[in-house]
């Protein structure tokens, strides 16, 4: 499956849906939403994985510089993922430790806006 | 002689390709269910770590994969033909004789260095080279890289039907 994304804004975060296979091939897609989002003045983002099939080390880094760039801004960059096959590629590299992971995304949203 | 051996031009649109076919012959040989998740990913890891070295080095030559069944192992062999393409396995890999053994359920603390390196990477990639082969490494069972002067092959295998375990 292609991958398919969008974007709205909620309670002034951006969130990202993502649906399908996130790799090498499809993985230059991602990064360019999220730097054209970045480059918009959006650096609170809420990125939903609920609909991800798959998920690479390509996947990662493109997910990691989102992060690096909203963070140049004092943003954030958080996931919502309940997917076990995708939420152990995130625990093998330890980037569980690195990204805010959410049931839901209204708990997401609620997660940043209780850190602000 | 392998149960089936595909080669593709290194273009990034074929590694799911590979990831598709790898899944179906694990399935056909026998690997569980439970494994086939591992196997996919693996295989695609080893496949986008392959195909971006010959699009660096020899974007005409073709990336190659065997799977094949050995002592009750499905194995898989993705091999490149880029010369002097640094492997770093060893960077975030466990010690030892290259081999890595998955624990399930266990947060690898030696891959964990590796995420927060990324942080602060400022590489072409948000993610130090070699997080592939580090990811390779914390999902098969098994995997050996040999870096030779001719190109990087990764073996992987996964206990297959017959196995006795």
């Amino acid at each position: 499956m292609d991958l398919k994304l969008g974007h709205y804004n909620k309670d002034g975060i951006e969130v990202v849906d993502v649906e399908g296979e996130i790799d090498v091939y499809t993985a230059p897609r991602l990064r360019e939403l999220l730097i054209d989002l970045v480059n918009k003045n959006n650096y609170q983002l809420v990125v939903n994985m609920e609909k991800v099939e798959f998920l690479d080390s390509t996947g990662l880094g493109v997910l990691v510089g989102g992060l690096k760039r909203v963070r140049a801004h004092d943003g954030s960059l958080d996931l919502v993922c309940t997917q076990e096959r995708i939420l152990k590629i995130f625990r093998i590299t330890g980037l569980t430790k690195v990204f805010g992971i959410h049931e839901t995304v209204d708990k997401a949203i609620a997660a940043k806006k209780s850190e602000k | 002689m392998a149960t089936v051996e595909v080669t593709f031009t290194p273009l990034p649109a074929h590694v799911r390709t590979a990831r598709l076919v790898a899944t179906a012959v694990a399935r056909r040989s026998g690997v569980d269910e439970s494994l086939l998740d591992e196997v996919r990913l693996a295989v695609g890891e080893a496949c986008s770590r392959a195909v971006e070295a010959h699009r660096r080095h020899c974007p005409a030559e073709p990336v190659r994969i065997e799977m094949t069944d050995q002592d009750q192992r499905f194995v898989v062999t993705v091999s490149d033909h880029a010369p002097t393409v640094p492997a770093r396995p060893a960077a975030h890999a466990p010690p030892g004789d290259g081999t890595a053994h998955d624990a399930p359920g266990h947060e690898a603390p030696a891959y964990e260095a590796a995420a927060y390196e990324a942080i602060g990477y400022d590489g072409g990639s948000a993610l130090p080279p070699g997080f592939g082969l580090a990811v390779i490494s914390g999902l098969a069972e098994d995997v050996r890289v040999l870096s030779t002067s001719s190109g990087v092959s990764v073996r992987m295998s996964w206990p297959s039907a017959a196995s006795p375990s």
